[in-house]
């Protein structure tokens, strides 16, 4: 199926639905005033004229589920805040995006940073917290100079400190950069950090919502979720179980990446499927055909071709053997090594373990060495097994879900492409040419200031 | 923490020859007039948290803006601050990769090569920066004004491959735009991030990361919404048509790139051009002038 096909029966202007990217095109979209001109913090005046246990649940019967990898429904979790407890709350807003593949949050806080104040001070008010932080991970400084200028622009317009808008409720927001560690994405190691301490995940129960930030009731919602509630305020629940699924509905955002003419960020309602997100944006890049993609990052277990029809929303997805994760859509066409690409996000798990447990720690070590030999053309048929095994060890047996992570794309690598391991090992060394898989492969050299384009532009396929 | 850098920050009887590989104990404070002015600086932070050792983090970047690596002096300082011993504070600091555990470059080039950016293209930049510097990774450049790491997933996968200058995003990169990058950057040149400010040192990037707004006119808003990743989306969903897609031209923006070849580099003090830099978007309709040059690398070519 070519790009044009599907188009024509539905056009992109049907299947997507901005919310969150409505604003990112006008004058200044971080900015207070076009916040404003967009119905901004128009959700927190509904908000406010309920009481706060509305608010849970009318956020509760929209079905909003969390955006950050786990689904879990989030109007749930603030209910579990035990109320009358004599304790303070926290809200703390998971913004240490760092889940290979994963780059919807940065994008939306670049853009559009008072869409996650503004559902901060909802949800602080229905779990009735007065201190909510965001822990964004520190490598992204332009997202935090944006942030932090957003929560002072909060501040002189009365929508954070003392008293907002004349309700009576408080609410102070802490900006917090962390230093690089991608285990404090996981909210207890998260947690831990924001304590001042090295990030590693903590034994489960008390769970956050007993005993989280400095022992005391908290949530913990990833920035999509928390930026998603606004809108349900304002436009109604109605509004937002229209779009998607049943069991999986509203709009989320989409990252397309890797192999295609044209990665960036596409939000759509739950349920759009690879298929037509690659048609309406161009496909997979000319000349090539898709190999394999994760549905949600690295963590999530690869799809291939026969999976461009899934619906991508947490059953669907779940239904097909992965998870919907981060919707992090990270796409590898026919030139990409697989063995290659399990390898260096084995690496990445063994570099980010965070030496806590023993399966993790020394499992990803081991998933190291095994793929490294057999990507260099030294390993034996038995190390496949092997693989798995150690993977096995893993998977299901670590303190947190990094553990799990580490997993997946062996077991789904070999799942679905075993044969490219035995290639390697039968062939002593990699099929592969790297140069191919690059962007410019193919460019023609430079020739008077200017990159000639290649002569012949094929349209890509999918299939 | 080997003998050798311990020598490098305590000069006196305790860096004599002992060959331990341990620091010398007790590190040395900071001269007083830059005690008084961390010390208001810390109490500020400290401040912003109910429980004062949250301010830890921070902190450590507040010592890293001084030094520009956390040196036995910064890890005493923060100790001191939140009545934590040395070594609670190093556990910390050992833990997370953006603390430098010894003094590194002006700008601190990062190249990413987890999966997607390398097969993109990361690896082939990585490996011609390094011999480009000729310097390995965690390394830097004798004038100490490059250090090159190779980064883990930087949250920008739409724009792969990523590079990061003091976690500033450069996107869209090749093996050329990364060399000139790094040239731009030893010459002194100013140089604009495809999103984010124009580049300040590594030390004034570190006191944004304590929790201290960047105060630079023009800061915030630099580089726009983001650049035609960001608004793909957006655009389809206007009833635009995007690059390569549907009817439209057959050309991917992964193929057209002006910035590859601009032949010399750019006048000293010029923005260089091996970026975007557009004040806005270039999508933006309010955006006035045309401070992108012709190095833009994705805006030009959407309409």
């Amino acid at each position: 199926m070519t790009a044009d096909s599907l188009v024509g029966e539905a056009g992109p202007e049907k299947l997507l639905t901005p919310v969150l990217s409505a604003t990112w095109d006008d004058h200044r979209p971080w900015t207070l005033d076009t916040y404003r001109r967009h119905d901004g913090y128009q959700g927190l005046a509904a908000a406010l004229r309920m009481q706060p246990d509305e608010v849970i649940a009318l956020v509760k019967d929209a079905g909003l589920r969390g955006r950050g990898g786990a689904g879990f429904p989030t109007g749930m979790k603030w209910q579990f805040i035990p109320q009358g407890d004599g304790k303070p709350h926290y809200l703390v807003v998971n913004a240490d995006e760092s889940e290979p593949g994963t780059c919807k949050d940065m994008p939306l806080l670049f853009a559009n940073p008072h869409s996650l104040i503004e559902g901060m001070v909802i949800a602080s008010y229905a779990i009735r917290c007065s201190h909510a932080f965001v822990y964004l991970r520190g490598e992204v400084v332009p997202v935090l100079r944006r942030l932090q200028a957003a929560v002072a622009e909060a501040y002189e317009a009365g929508l954070l400190g003392r008293d907002i808008q004349g309700s009576g409720f408080d609410l102070d927001i802490t900006v917090h950069a962390g230093a690089g560690a991608y285990i404090c994405g996981e909210e207890t190691a998260l947690l831990d950090s924001l304590e001042g301490r090295r990030g590693q995940p903590r034994l489960r129960p008390p769970f956050p919502a007993i005993a989280g930030l400095y022992a005391c009731p908290t949530v913990v919602n990833n920035v999509e979720s928390i930026a998603s509630v606004p809108a349900i305020l304002h436009r109604g629940k109605e509004w937002f179980r229209s779009l998607g699924s049943e069991k999986s509905p509203g709009f989320t955002l989409y990252s397309l990446s890797g192999h295609v003419t044209n990665p960036g960020q596409y939000e759509a309602p739950l349920g759009v499927t690879l298929r037509q997100l690659l048609e309406m944006s161009g496909g997979v890049r000319e000349g090539h055909r898709l190999k394999f993609w994760t549905p949600g990052g690295s963590s999530t277990p690869m799809f291939t071709d026969q999976h461009l029809d899934v619906p991508l929303d947490y059953e669907g997805v779940g239904a097909a053997g992965s998870m919907l994760g981060t919707k992090a859509l990270q796409v590898f066409d026919e030139t990409t090594c697989v063995v290659r690409a399990v390898t260096r996000w084995t690496e990445f798990y063994a570099h980010e373990s965070c030496g806590k447990c023993t399966p993790c720690r020394e499992g990803t070590y081991w998933l190291v060495q095994l793929m490294r030999r057999i990507e260099a053309g030294e390993g034996v048929q038995a190390d496949l097994d092997k693989l798995l095994d150690i993977a096995d060890n893993i998977f299901g047996k670590s303190f947190c879900a990094l553990g799990d992570g580490a997993a997946s794309p062996i077991t789904s690598s070999l799942q679905y492409f075993r044969e490219e391991y035995e290639q390697h090992i039968a062939q002593r060394g990699c099929p592969f040419d790297p140069a191919a898989s690059t962007v410019w492969a193919g460019r023609q050299p430079a020739v008077n200031g200017n990159a000639a384009r290649r002569p012949a532009q094929e349209k890509g396929v999918l299939a | 923490m080997t003998t050798h850098e311990t020598a490098t920050t305590h000069e006196g009887p305790a860096a004599q020859p002992v060959g331990l590989g341990m620091p010398a104990l007790p590190a040395p404070d900071y001269p007083a007039d830059v005690r008084a002015r961390l010390d208001a600086d810390a109490k500020e932070l400290i401040g912003r948290y109910p429980v004062a050792r949250s301010a830890l983090l921070p902190l450590l970047h507040l010592v890293q803006s001084e030094e520009g690596w956390v040196s036995p002096t910064g890890i005493r300082f923060c100790a001191e601050q939140l009545g934590l011993t040395t070594a609670e504070v190093t556990a910390v600091a050992t833990f997370y990769t953006m603390y430098r555990r010894r003094p590194a470059g002006k700008y601190h080039v990062g190249v990413c090569t987890n999966t997607l950016c390398a097969v993109l293209g990361g690896d082939q930049i990585f490996a011609e920066l390094k011999e480009h510097l000729g310097i390995e990774n965690n390394e830097t450049t004798e004038d100490g004004a490059v250090s090159i790491e190779h980064i883990e997933c930087n949250a920008a996968c739409d724009y792969a491959p990523v590079m990061t200058v003091n976690w500033e995003f450069f996107d869209n990169q090749t093996p050329e735009s990364a060399k000139r990058l790094v040239d731009d950057l030893r010459a002194g040149h100013t140089v604009l991030p495809t999103r984010g400010a124009a580049l300040c040192t590594f030390r004034e990037t570190s006191r944004i990361l304590a929790g201290f707004p960047d105060e630079r006119p023009g800061a915030l808003d630099a580089s726009g919404a983001g650049g035609a990743p960001s608004l793909a989306g957006l655009r389809l969903a206007r009833g635009e048509t995007l690059p390569g897609g549907g009817a439209a031209r057959v050309v991917s923006p992964r193929h057209q790139d002006g910035a590859d070849a601009a032949p010399g580099g750019p006048s000293q003090g010029a923005p260089s051009a091996h970026d975007a830099p557009a004040e806005t978007a270039a999508s933006d309709p309010h955006r006035t002038g045309d401070a992108a040059g012709p190095a833009e690398p994705e805006g030009g070519e959407d309409r």
